[in-house]
Protein backbone atom coordinates (compact mmCIF):
# COMPACT_ATOMS: atom_id res chain seq x y z
CA UNK A 1 0.00 0.00 0.00
CA UNK A 2 1.41 3.35 -0.99
CA UNK A 3 0.27 6.73 0.11
CA UNK A 4 2.00 9.95 -0.86
CA UNK A 5 4.78 10.87 1.50
CA UNK A 6 3.56 13.59 3.82
CA UNK A 7 6.45 15.85 2.81
CA UNK A 8 5.81 15.71 -0.96
CA UNK A 9 5.97 19.36 -2.03
CA UNK A 10 2.85 20.91 -3.50
CA UNK A 11 2.20 23.95 -5.67
CA UNK A 12 0.40 26.18 -3.21
CA UNK A 13 -0.23 29.94 -3.19
CA UNK A 14 2.16 30.14 -0.23
CA UNK A 15 4.93 28.31 -2.10
CA UNK A 16 4.47 30.65 -5.06
CA UNK A 17 4.44 33.74 -2.88
CA UNK A 18 7.73 32.65 -1.34
CA UNK A 19 9.45 32.59 -4.71
CA UNK A 20 7.78 35.68 -6.12
CA UNK A 21 10.77 37.95 -5.53
CA UNK A 22 13.13 35.52 -7.21
CA UNK A 23 10.82 35.26 -10.22
CA UNK A 24 10.59 39.03 -10.42
CA UNK A 25 14.33 39.44 -10.27
CA UNK A 26 14.84 36.86 -12.99
CA UNK A 27 12.15 38.29 -15.30
CA UNK A 28 13.29 41.89 -14.81
CA UNK A 29 16.87 41.00 -15.61
CA UNK A 30 15.81 39.25 -18.80
CA UNK A 31 13.26 41.79 -20.00
CA UNK A 32 14.65 45.06 -18.64
CA UNK A 33 11.06 46.20 -18.11
CA UNK A 34 9.77 46.01 -14.56
CA UNK A 35 6.08 46.42 -15.50
CA UNK A 36 6.22 43.67 -18.07
CA UNK A 37 8.15 41.50 -15.60
CA UNK A 38 5.49 42.12 -12.95
CA UNK A 39 2.68 41.08 -15.31
CA UNK A 40 4.61 38.04 -16.41
CA UNK A 41 5.22 36.83 -12.86
CA UNK A 42 1.53 37.31 -12.11
CA UNK A 43 0.56 35.25 -15.17
CA UNK A 44 3.09 32.59 -14.27
CA UNK A 45 1.66 32.25 -10.77
CA UNK A 46 -1.88 31.90 -12.12
CA UNK A 47 -0.79 29.32 -14.70
CA UNK A 48 1.12 27.39 -12.03
CA UNK A 49 -1.94 27.27 -9.75
CA UNK A 50 -4.22 26.19 -12.59
CA UNK A 51 -1.85 23.39 -13.51
CA UNK A 52 -0.95 22.53 -9.93
CA UNK A 53 -2.22 18.95 -10.16
CA UNK A 54 0.09 18.32 -13.13
CA UNK A 55 3.08 18.84 -10.87
CA UNK A 56 4.42 15.34 -10.31
CA UNK A 57 7.01 16.05 -7.66
CA UNK A 58 9.83 14.79 -9.89
CA UNK A 59 11.52 18.18 -9.72
CA UNK A 60 11.29 20.82 -7.04
CA UNK A 61 8.33 23.18 -7.12
CA UNK A 62 10.71 26.00 -7.92
CA UNK A 63 12.24 24.26 -10.93
CA UNK A 64 8.75 23.47 -12.21
CA UNK A 65 7.48 27.03 -11.78
CA UNK A 66 10.61 28.50 -13.34
CA UNK A 67 10.11 26.32 -16.41
CA UNK A 68 6.75 28.07 -16.91
CA UNK A 69 8.35 31.46 -16.32
CA UNK A 70 11.15 30.74 -18.80
CA UNK A 71 8.61 29.90 -21.50
CA UNK A 72 6.75 33.13 -20.84
CA UNK A 73 9.98 35.13 -20.94
CA UNK A 74 10.97 33.45 -24.19
CA UNK A 75 7.61 34.29 -25.79
CA UNK A 76 8.03 37.93 -24.81
CA UNK A 77 11.57 37.98 -26.22
CA UNK A 78 10.34 36.52 -29.50
CA UNK A 79 7.68 39.20 -29.76
CA UNK A 80 10.08 41.98 -29.00
CA UNK A 81 12.82 40.74 -31.32
CA UNK A 82 10.55 41.26 -34.33
CA UNK A 83 11.27 44.96 -34.10
CA UNK A 84 15.06 44.50 -33.99
CA UNK A 85 17.09 43.89 -37.16
CA UNK A 86 20.61 42.62 -37.68
CA UNK A 87 21.91 46.17 -38.20
CA UNK A 88 20.86 47.10 -34.66
CA UNK A 89 23.11 44.40 -33.22
CA UNK A 90 26.05 45.56 -35.28
CA UNK A 91 25.56 49.23 -34.41
CA UNK A 92 25.15 48.46 -30.73
CA UNK A 93 28.32 46.39 -30.68
CA UNK A 94 30.61 48.92 -32.29
CA UNK A 95 31.64 50.58 -29.06
CA UNK A 96 32.14 47.17 -27.43
CA UNK A 97 34.31 46.11 -30.35
CA UNK A 98 36.52 49.17 -30.14
CA UNK A 99 36.83 48.68 -26.37
CA UNK A 100 37.84 45.07 -27.08
CA UNK A 101 40.41 46.16 -29.68
CA UNK A 102 42.20 48.35 -27.15
CA UNK A 103 43.04 45.21 -25.14
CA UNK A 104 45.49 44.09 -27.81
CA UNK A 105 48.78 45.23 -29.22
CA UNK A 106 49.25 45.63 -32.98
CA UNK A 107 50.19 41.92 -33.23
CA UNK A 108 46.86 40.96 -31.59
CA UNK A 109 48.42 39.75 -28.36
CA UNK A 110 47.26 41.09 -24.97
CA UNK A 111 48.67 44.38 -23.78
CA UNK A 112 50.29 43.84 -20.35
CA UNK A 113 47.51 45.78 -18.61
CA UNK A 114 44.70 43.87 -20.32
CA UNK A 115 46.03 40.35 -19.94
CA UNK A 116 43.29 38.28 -18.24
CA UNK A 117 44.27 37.62 -14.65
CA UNK A 118 44.06 34.52 -12.50
CA UNK A 119 40.82 34.72 -10.47
CA UNK A 120 42.07 32.16 -7.96
CA UNK A 121 39.14 30.21 -6.52
CA UNK A 122 36.24 32.20 -8.01
CA UNK A 123 33.71 29.59 -6.80
CA UNK A 124 33.93 31.13 -3.34
CA UNK A 125 32.32 34.30 -4.68
CA UNK A 126 29.14 32.44 -5.61
CA UNK A 127 28.21 32.14 -1.96
CA UNK A 128 28.37 35.88 -1.38
CA UNK A 129 25.33 38.07 -1.86
CA UNK A 130 27.49 41.06 -2.72
CA UNK A 131 29.04 39.18 -5.65
CA UNK A 132 25.60 38.66 -7.19
CA UNK A 133 24.82 42.36 -6.90
CA UNK A 134 27.98 43.13 -8.87
CA UNK A 135 27.08 40.35 -11.30
CA UNK A 136 23.59 41.80 -11.92
CA UNK A 137 25.02 45.29 -12.34
CA UNK A 138 27.52 43.99 -14.89
CA UNK A 139 24.78 42.17 -16.82
CA UNK A 140 22.63 45.28 -16.82
CA UNK A 141 25.54 47.29 -18.17
CA UNK A 142 25.64 45.20 -21.37
CA UNK A 143 23.80 46.84 -24.28
CA UNK A 144 20.21 45.62 -24.50
CA UNK A 145 20.26 43.47 -27.64
CA UNK A 146 23.66 42.00 -26.83
CA UNK A 147 22.41 41.10 -23.38
CA UNK A 148 19.27 39.50 -24.80
CA UNK A 149 21.27 37.10 -26.99
CA UNK A 150 23.52 36.23 -24.05
CA UNK A 151 20.57 35.63 -21.74
CA UNK A 152 18.89 33.37 -24.29
CA UNK A 153 22.07 31.32 -24.50
CA UNK A 154 23.03 31.18 -20.82
CA UNK A 155 19.86 31.67 -18.76
CA UNK A 156 17.27 30.17 -21.09
CA UNK A 157 19.83 27.62 -22.33
CA UNK A 158 18.85 27.74 -26.00
CA UNK A 159 21.46 26.53 -28.47
CA UNK A 160 22.90 28.98 -30.96
CA UNK A 161 20.84 27.55 -33.84
CA UNK A 162 17.61 28.30 -32.02
CA UNK A 163 18.80 31.79 -31.17
CA UNK A 164 19.74 32.53 -34.80
CA UNK A 165 16.37 31.35 -36.01
CA UNK A 166 14.37 33.14 -33.36
CA UNK A 167 16.15 36.46 -33.87
CA UNK A 168 16.79 36.06 -37.63
CA UNK A 169 20.52 36.67 -37.34
CA UNK A 170 23.33 34.67 -38.93
CA UNK A 171 25.30 32.10 -36.95
CA UNK A 172 28.49 34.13 -37.28
CA UNK A 173 26.71 37.24 -35.99
CA UNK A 174 25.43 35.21 -33.11
CA UNK A 175 28.96 34.09 -32.22
CA UNK A 176 30.26 37.65 -32.44
CA UNK A 177 27.50 38.92 -30.15
CA UNK A 178 28.03 36.14 -27.58
CA UNK A 179 31.77 36.78 -27.56
CA UNK A 180 31.18 40.50 -26.98
CA UNK A 181 28.80 39.76 -24.13
CA UNK A 182 31.11 37.27 -22.38
CA UNK A 183 34.05 39.56 -22.77
CA UNK A 184 32.12 42.59 -21.50
CA UNK A 185 30.85 40.65 -18.52
CA UNK A 186 34.21 39.17 -17.55
CA UNK A 187 35.95 42.55 -17.89
CA UNK A 188 33.32 44.13 -15.66
CA UNK A 189 33.69 41.38 -13.03
CA UNK A 190 37.45 41.58 -13.25
CA UNK A 191 37.53 45.28 -12.44
CA UNK A 192 34.63 45.33 -9.95
CA UNK A 193 35.09 42.10 -8.07
CA UNK A 194 38.25 40.14 -8.81
CA UNK A 195 40.69 43.03 -8.97
CA UNK A 196 42.74 43.25 -5.81
CA UNK A 197 40.89 45.35 -3.29
CA UNK A 198 37.78 45.75 -5.45
CA UNK A 199 35.73 43.51 -3.19
CA UNK A 200 36.73 45.24 0.01
CA UNK A 201 33.53 47.02 0.90
CA UNK B 1 49.79 30.28 -34.80
CA UNK B 2 46.68 31.91 -33.39
CA UNK B 3 46.78 35.43 -31.98
CA UNK B 4 45.30 36.09 -28.53
CA UNK B 5 42.43 37.92 -30.20
CA UNK B 6 41.55 34.91 -32.35
CA UNK B 7 41.99 32.63 -29.34
CA UNK B 8 39.52 34.70 -27.34
CA UNK B 9 36.93 34.25 -30.08
CA UNK B 10 37.54 30.50 -30.27
CA UNK B 11 37.28 30.09 -26.49
CA UNK B 12 33.89 31.75 -26.63
CA UNK B 13 32.74 29.77 -29.68
CA UNK B 14 33.74 26.52 -28.00
CA UNK B 15 30.84 27.19 -25.60
CA UNK B 16 28.39 27.41 -28.50
CA UNK B 17 29.51 24.96 -31.16
CA UNK B 18 31.76 21.94 -31.60
CA UNK B 19 35.18 23.12 -32.76
CA UNK B 20 36.88 21.28 -35.63
CA UNK B 21 39.94 19.17 -34.96
CA UNK B 22 42.33 21.73 -36.43
CA UNK B 23 40.73 24.51 -34.39
CA UNK B 24 41.01 22.43 -31.23
CA UNK B 25 44.69 21.71 -31.84
CA UNK B 26 45.47 25.34 -32.57
CA UNK B 27 43.56 26.40 -29.48
CA UNK B 28 45.25 23.93 -27.13
CA UNK B 29 48.68 24.77 -28.53
CA UNK B 30 48.11 28.46 -27.91
CA UNK B 31 46.68 27.89 -24.42
CA UNK B 32 49.66 25.77 -23.44
CA UNK B 33 51.95 28.68 -24.14
CA UNK B 34 49.87 31.69 -23.14
CA UNK B 35 48.99 32.36 -19.50
CA UNK B 36 46.66 35.25 -20.36
CA UNK B 37 44.51 33.12 -22.66
CA UNK B 38 44.47 30.16 -20.30
CA UNK B 39 43.23 32.54 -17.57
CA UNK B 40 40.64 33.77 -20.04
CA UNK B 41 39.34 30.25 -20.64
CA UNK B 42 39.03 29.68 -16.89
CA UNK B 43 37.17 32.97 -16.56
CA UNK B 44 34.72 32.09 -19.32
CA UNK B 45 34.16 28.60 -17.87
CA UNK B 46 33.50 30.25 -14.53
CA UNK B 47 30.93 32.62 -16.09
CA UNK B 48 28.95 29.76 -17.52
CA UNK B 49 29.05 27.82 -14.27
CA UNK B 50 28.10 30.91 -12.26
CA UNK B 51 24.94 31.49 -14.30
CA UNK B 52 23.91 27.86 -13.79
CA UNK B 53 23.99 28.66 -10.08
CA UNK B 54 22.32 32.04 -10.30
CA UNK B 55 20.70 32.38 -6.86
CA UNK B 56 17.17 33.28 -7.92
CA UNK B 57 16.86 30.23 -10.11
CA UNK B 58 18.97 27.73 -8.22
CA UNK B 59 17.18 25.56 -5.70
CA UNK B 60 19.35 25.41 -2.67
CA UNK B 61 22.16 27.88 -2.99
CA UNK B 62 21.41 30.67 -0.63
CA UNK B 63 24.17 33.24 -0.56
CA UNK B 64 24.95 34.78 2.77
CA UNK B 65 25.47 38.40 3.65
CA UNK B 66 28.96 39.19 4.68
Amino acid sequence: MTSPAPDTPKVTPEALAAMRNDMLRFATLQLRDSHLAEDMVQDTMITALNKAEQFGGRSSVKTWVFAILRNNVLDAIKQRSRTVNAGDYIAEGESMDSAFDTLFKANEHWTPAARPTDWGDPEDALREQQFWKVFDACLTRLPENTARVFMMREFLELDSNEICETLSISMSNCHVILHRARNGLRRCLESNWFAEGASAC
Amino acid sequence: MLSCKETSQLISQAQDRELGIVERMQLELHLAMCKGCSNLRKQMDFLRGAIRRYPSTADDDTPVDR
